[in-house]
This record gives structure tokens, sequence and C-alpha cells, in this order.
């Protein structure tokens, strides 16, 4: 046991940093840090940059263009980027539906769909929950029947409504479980089906969340024509597929480097802020929620990095990374309330985003700005990627075996 | 980095736990606690002489296996899945702990008596007045004569040498003027009130009345950052005793739970256990986590910090982890029939020892949340 980087893993870092610092485009920053509404293609400028410089997937086998980093250069990598506050990737094509591809796809699939999510050509969504299956997600009643075409092919017909679709107002591309054999029960009769966005009859209607922001919609699909080469996996089998993405969404979930990052800004606003006189990190009860988080902080972050380890030594992500997500998700949301009730009584104006340099109507400290919109938009995490009491029933079933 | 333990470790741990797993079953144990000695003797010398563990940590040279505190981790996690009685922590972690850092001849002399099991070290640090604080001391060494009255010195009864902190100048809570010694456990002067403790160890309180004391026996003149450093290292171990006393509250609950029957199913049925059982769990898996932390940043700068937060997390785990293998065992589980309650008695006092949870949460925030 040791935690010390090897010298190797020191020069990997220095590289990264230098990377970071040459080829950041800061600029996202900036417009992040005004208030600014982030287009298409500022969600994909890093992203490009990183395509380019082949880094964008590290957590991809090699032979679909991963970088092949071991588990300690891709923490290294995860540390470093939230160190310098690079803006998150968009996770639906990287994290989600690209491991599911090259894990079960057809050598077709993996040909035509890998290098596009790698490259950010394609801009994915997820179309798993719809309004009556949130939790229950197995009770999912979107529809597609298998039909023949005049061309002689295979299709799907698709019916249904999905909800809180994650930026499908940029999709090009959606991921969708759909219910294949009506007949069988729940996750039997279930597929994983790739859908073209811009096949007619799919309306995106938009759902706007507390914090004012859009990023969440509606999906309509009405008689959307899908051809058949176009599920992956077996028919009826997709809920393999489904339960697979989960799990691999919930270990990236844990955001340890990036509420590092934040709590060192919260602890740097409550140096700065006055409170009663003293600043606000004096304040013992403030003081005290401060250390409570980083140690909880601490405990996720080597626990990730025990999964971390084990999965290195060939244990996929099991079931344990609920345990990521839940305690994750609880760090994130602590966070945000404590940057809320550090900016006091300015964390309550509330600003549409501004346009470029229109900051005339700002109050109080820049800090502050955002912080009330993001606490309420962060309630998101502990209910999203399977609810935080859904991910205690999988501990229960596969860890404790009750 | 690497978080996988060596063949040596692994072998370490392995045989220990057989051992224990054949020899130091619950009810050995409670024949322990009902003898009202606080340990048993013959446990000791099979610990030195059949299984060789209390040379583990030390180096080669005096005898031991070259090992430090990740061979003290492994051996007090299995410690503590046996709730084993026997003075590890203090004779080896402690005693040989502080022999190691101040080295020299005394080392050479003791620690090898160490590992053959004839000397063992009771710690007389704490006061009765200074709760967790280690410079809050009013015993006094004065012209090479010990006064004073230390609080709670567990095995003290059946120790060879007590490891002393006596102050010899400044006043009662300063850093600076505290010595610290090793001194013979019968020497003149002497006297204790023995007693048992809530899980079934000795401890006394030890008064010191014009104990002789030469050059010989002091091991260290202003010695707190020393006797800090020690006591790190075996608030990490205690951790590590917790993690193995946590993993088996949680075991048996969980057995317990699939067992267990009410309104006609197993109780374990019931969501609000399963999620009970979950966070119980969860907070096991972060205090494995923590102790490993801090263990490996035991030689960093960052030691003392590390060790804050290590002991805080493992505390609170503690605490919610025992109350709640009580709470789900039911009426049987604050009876003193099954083993559930003496690990919960047992993790009860590690919470506060070294330390409460609020005590290193403050000491965490004094060293990094300065203002």
């Amino acid at each position: 046991m040791d935690l010390n980087f090897s010298a190797a893993d020191a020069a990997f870092r220095d590289e990264v940093r230098a990377f970071i610092r040459d080829s950041y485009p800061q600029y996202l920053n900036d417009k992040i840090d005004e208030g600014e509404e982030m287009a298409k293609e500022d969600f994909l400028a890093w992203h490009k940059v990183l395509a380019g410089k082949g880094w964008i997937a590290p957590a991809w086998p090699v032979e679909y263009g991963g970088t092949g980093w071991t588990a300690t250069q891709r923490y290294i990598w995860s540390e470093e980027t939230a160190r310098a506050d690079c803006v998150r990737l968009m996770p639906f094509g990287l994290s989600m539906v690209g491991p599911v591809i090259y894990t079960f796809g057809t050598p077709e699939q993996k040909a035509k769909f890998l290098p596009r999510i790698l490259s950010g050509e394609d801009w994915w969504c997820q179309g798993y929950s719809e309004p009556g299956s949130g939790s229950d997600l197995a009770s999912l009643r979107t529809r597609a029947e298998r039909f023949t075409g005049d061309d002689g092919k295979e299709y799907y017909r698709v019916n249904g409504q999905k909800t809180w679709t994650t930026m499908a107002q940029h999709a090009d591309w959606g991921f969708f479980l759909v219910r294949t054999d009506p007949t069988a029960k729940m996750q039997e009769g279930i597929s994983f089906l790739l859908i073209d966005m811009k096949t007619p009859g799919i309306t995106v209607r938009p759902i706007i969340t507390l914090g004012g922001e859009h990023e969440v919609n509606e999906v309509w699909l009405e008689d959307v024509i899908v051809p058949v080469e176009n599920r992956v996996f077996h028919e009826n089998k997709g809920w393999t597929c489904a339960k697979f993405l989960l799990a691999h969404e919930r270990t990236g979930i844990a955001g340890v480097a990036a509420s590092k990052r934040s709590v060192e800004r919260i602890k740097q606003v409550a140096r700065n802020t006055e409170d009663g006189g003293d600043p606000l990190l004096a304040n013992p009860f403030f003081k005290r929620k401060i250390a409570e988080l980083e140690v909880d902080l601490a405990a996720l972050e080597y626990t990730e990095l025990r999964t971390l380890a084990g999965e290195s030594s060939g244990k996929g992500p099991g079931p344990e990374s609920s345990l990521l997500k839940i305690k994750g998700t609880e760090i994130q949301q602590r966070l945000t309330e404590l940057a809320l009730e550090a900016a006091g009584t300015y964390g309550a104006p509330y600003f549409r985003s501004m346009g470029e340099g229109d900051n005339s109507f700002a109050v109080g400290p820049d800090s502050a700005r955002r912080v009330a919109p993001v606490y309420f938009n962060m309630r998101k995490t502990s209910i999203y990627g399977g609810s935080n009491e859904i991910q205690r029933n999988i501990i229960a079933k596969m860890v404790l075996g009750l | 980095m690497d978080f996988n333990y060596t063949e040596e470790q692994t072998m370490l741990r392995d045989s220990l736990s057989r051992y224990l797993a054949n020899t130091y079953d619950f009810d050995t144990r409670q024949k322990t606690v009902r003898d009202g000695k606080g340990w048993n003797p013959a446990v000791w010398t099979a610990f030195a002489e059949e299984l060789g563990i209390l040379c583990a940590p030390f180096s080669e040279a005096h005898g031991g296996l070259g090992g430090g505190p990740v061979e003290n981790m492994v051996v007090m996690e299995e410690l503590g899945r046996a709730i084993v009685l026997e003075p590890y922590l203090n004779t080896v972690v402690i005693g040989g702990g502080a022999l190691k850092a101040v080295g020299g001849a005394i080392a050479d002399e003791l620690i090898p008596g160490i590992i053959a099991g004839s000397v063992r070290i009771a710690f007389a640090a704490y006061e009765p007045q200074g709760r967790f604080y280690l410079n809050d001391v009013t015993t006094t060494l004065k012209a090479g004569q010990l006064n004073g009255h230390k609080a709670v010195v567990e095995g003290a009864a059946h120790a060879t040498h007590l490891l002393v902190t006596a102050r010899t100048g400044g006043a009662q809570r300063d850093g600076a003027g505290i010595a610290l010694l090793l001194i013979p456990a019968d020497a003149a002067g002497i006297t204790r009130r023995d007693y048992l403790t809530v899980h079934g160890t000795s401890a006394s309180e030890v008064y010191f009345e014009n104990v002789a004391v030469g050059d010989a026996h002091v091991l260290a003149n202003d010695a707190l950052p020393l006797v800090e450093r020690v006591v790190d290292e075996a608030t990490v171990a205690l951790c590590a005793e917790a993690c193995g006393v946590l993993k088996v509250l949680h075991a048996q609950t969980l057995d317990y739970a699939k067992q267990r029957k009410q309104f006609g199913k197993a109780i374990g049925d019931f969501q609000v256990i399963q999620h009970r059982l979950v966070d119980m769990f969860m907070e096991v898996e972060q205090a494995v986590s923590m102790t490993m932390m801090a263990t490996l940043k035991l030689d960093t700068p960052e030691r003392a910090a590390a060790v804050s937060m290590a002991k805080a997390k493992v505390g609170k785990a503690a605490k919610f982890v025992g109350q709640n293998a009580v709470q789900i065992h039911g009426g049987i589980g604050i009876t003193q029939e099954l083993a559930v309650g003496h690990y919960f008695k047992r993790a009860t006092l590690i919470e506060n020892q070294f330390g409460s949870v609020d005590f290193h949460l403050s000491r965490y925030e004094n060293l990094t949340l300065a203002a």
C-alpha cells in the first residue's frame, strides 16, 4: 500500500497541467461566471480540444479510442481538470451510450457511432424515464412494433413519451428504452434502440426547472420509424444494457474532484465574507459544517480510489458504485447549501442570463450570483441516475443479499 | 498509488484471523472477562510464540518483520473482529512506537522483550482534568522525583513498564516542558486503583508519589510532538480495530435480519430495515477507506489532519453502526447473551478513545481551516 505518485505519474501530472494551461478554452468559465446561456458549441468547445488530443475518453478501451491510462493516471486527470475548473463534458455519449455500444454493439454500430461520439459530431440524449416510469423504470410503456417496410427491410414503429431528457434540445441521436414485447413481464420485453433525433414524429418540448434553466425536456414519439439495425443487443434484452449503463454512470457520478474544488471556493468566500465583524470561516458553526464536509469528502474520495483499484484488478463497476452515487450527490447538495448560506441575503436576487457586457443590474458579490439557482438545480442529483432510495435498494439486494 | 496488501501482509492477516477463529471464540473471551483480570496471559504468550504477531511493526534488526503502520492496521482489524482484550495497542503500537521513535540503547533492550511477550507497556499520559488533551499535564518530574495522578491507564495492572508524560517545566497546558518517561511498573512510590472497563479490559488510576526517576528512564525531553505522533499512530490503529468491530456488527445484524421473523416474514424484507442496513454498510466502508487513508499518511506532513479526519469519521460510524445493530436486534441486543452487545460496547468506547468526534473535528479545524 502506498499513496505516492511514481516519477512517471508525477511527470504525467505535469504534462496534463501544461496541456490544460495551454489548451483549455478559458472563455467558457467567464461565460459561466457571468451567468450567460451556454450554446451548443460552448458545451462542445472543450470536448473538441480533447478529441484532437486523443484524451476525450480515458475510460474507454484503447481499441475504441481510450487513452490506456492507469487508474492512477485517470485519477490525476480528474483532479487536474477539476483544479483548473474545466467545464464538465456531456456524459451521454462518452459515459453512457459509448460503453454500451462498445460492449454490446455490432461491428457496424461500433464503426458508425463510436468515432462520432469521440469527435463530438453526435450529441446524444437519454430516453429512459417516462411520466409513469420514474424509479420503476422497467414499467415503461413506450412501444416499438416491428414490421417489414415496403423496401423489404425490418423496422420498428415507436410510439410513446419520454421525459427528463437532458439536453435533448441539442441532441442528434438518442438512446431509448422501448417495450418490444408487451406480453412479457417488466424487464423481459424491453429493447435498447438508437434513434436519430431528426426522424419525423419526434417532438422535443422544454421543461424549465427551479433555477430557471432549460436542461430537461419531454420527448414525444409518434410513429417514429427506426431501422432494426439500430437496436443494440438482442430484442427484449435491452434491460441488460440499461443496467450496465446505470452502473457505469454511477462510478463517475461521485464527482470527488469537482466537489473538492467547490469546497475550496466556498472556503475562499467564507474567508472574505464578514459575519458579525469576523470572517464567516471563523464562525464555529459554519466552520464545523465545512470540516464535516471535508471529512465526508475524503471518505468518499478514498472509497472511490479503493473501488477504482478493485476495478483495475479486474472487477467491473459493481453495485458498490451505488455508494459513490449516494454519498457523492449528498456532498454535492451540501456544498450548494453551504454556498447559499455563505451568500447570506445576497442569495436572494435573481438574475436572468445576462447578455455579454450587460451586468448593470448585478448586485452583491459575484460569488453570490448563481448560488440559489445552483442550489435548486442540484436537488436533481439525488433523484437522477436512479434515486438515492433506489441505490439503497440496489445495495440491499446485490451486496447485502436482502 | 497502490491499495493492495503485500503477500506477507496477507499471510499475517490470514494466520491471525484463523488463529482467532479457532481459539478466541466469544465464549472463551467472555470467560476471560469473568475471570476479572482483563486479559489472558496465555493468549499473549501465544501471540508472541505461536503467531509471532508482536514482532509485526518492528525492524529486522530488533527481531521484527520490518513492518510498520500497515502491519499494525492488519493486526488491529483482526483483533477488532474478535474484540480481543489483550494489549497489542498499548504495548506494541504505543510502547513499541515510542521506543522505535527514540531508538538507541533502550529500544535495543526493550523491543526484543515486547516481541517475546515479556515486556508489556501501559500508556499513562491522560489525566483526570485533561480529558483528551495530551498537553494538559500536572504530573511533575522535578529533581528526579515523579509526582501526580494518571487517569484510566489501560493494562497498568499487568504491565511491566509505564510510559508516562510528566511536566519538567512550564504551565499546566504548555506544549513545552513535557518529558516522556518509561519506568518499571513496580517502582517504589507507584500505587494503583485497579478496575475493569465497560468492555472487560483492566485499567487503573495510577498515582506517583516521589517515584525516583533516573536519566535512563527519560525517553525524551520536550516530548509533546513525539507523544502526539505516537498517539496519532495509535489512533489510526484504533480506527483499524474499529473497522473489525463494525464489520462484525454489520454482518451479525444482517444475519439476524435475514432470520428473525415478524409479521410473517423476515424483518430484512422490510425496506426500512434494508435501508438502515445499507446506511450501516456505507458507514463501515467509509470507515475502512478513512483508516487506510490515514494509515498511509502517517509519515507525511498531513499526518495530524489526516488522523483527525479518520477518527472523526470512524467515531461517527462507531456510534451509528453500534446503535443500529442493537436497534435491529431488538430486545436481545441489549442483553449480555449475544455477542452483538459486547461489540457495541467496544465500538462505544472506541468512539471517545484518544478523542471524541468533536475533539478531532476541532483539531482538524485548527490545523487546516484558519480564517
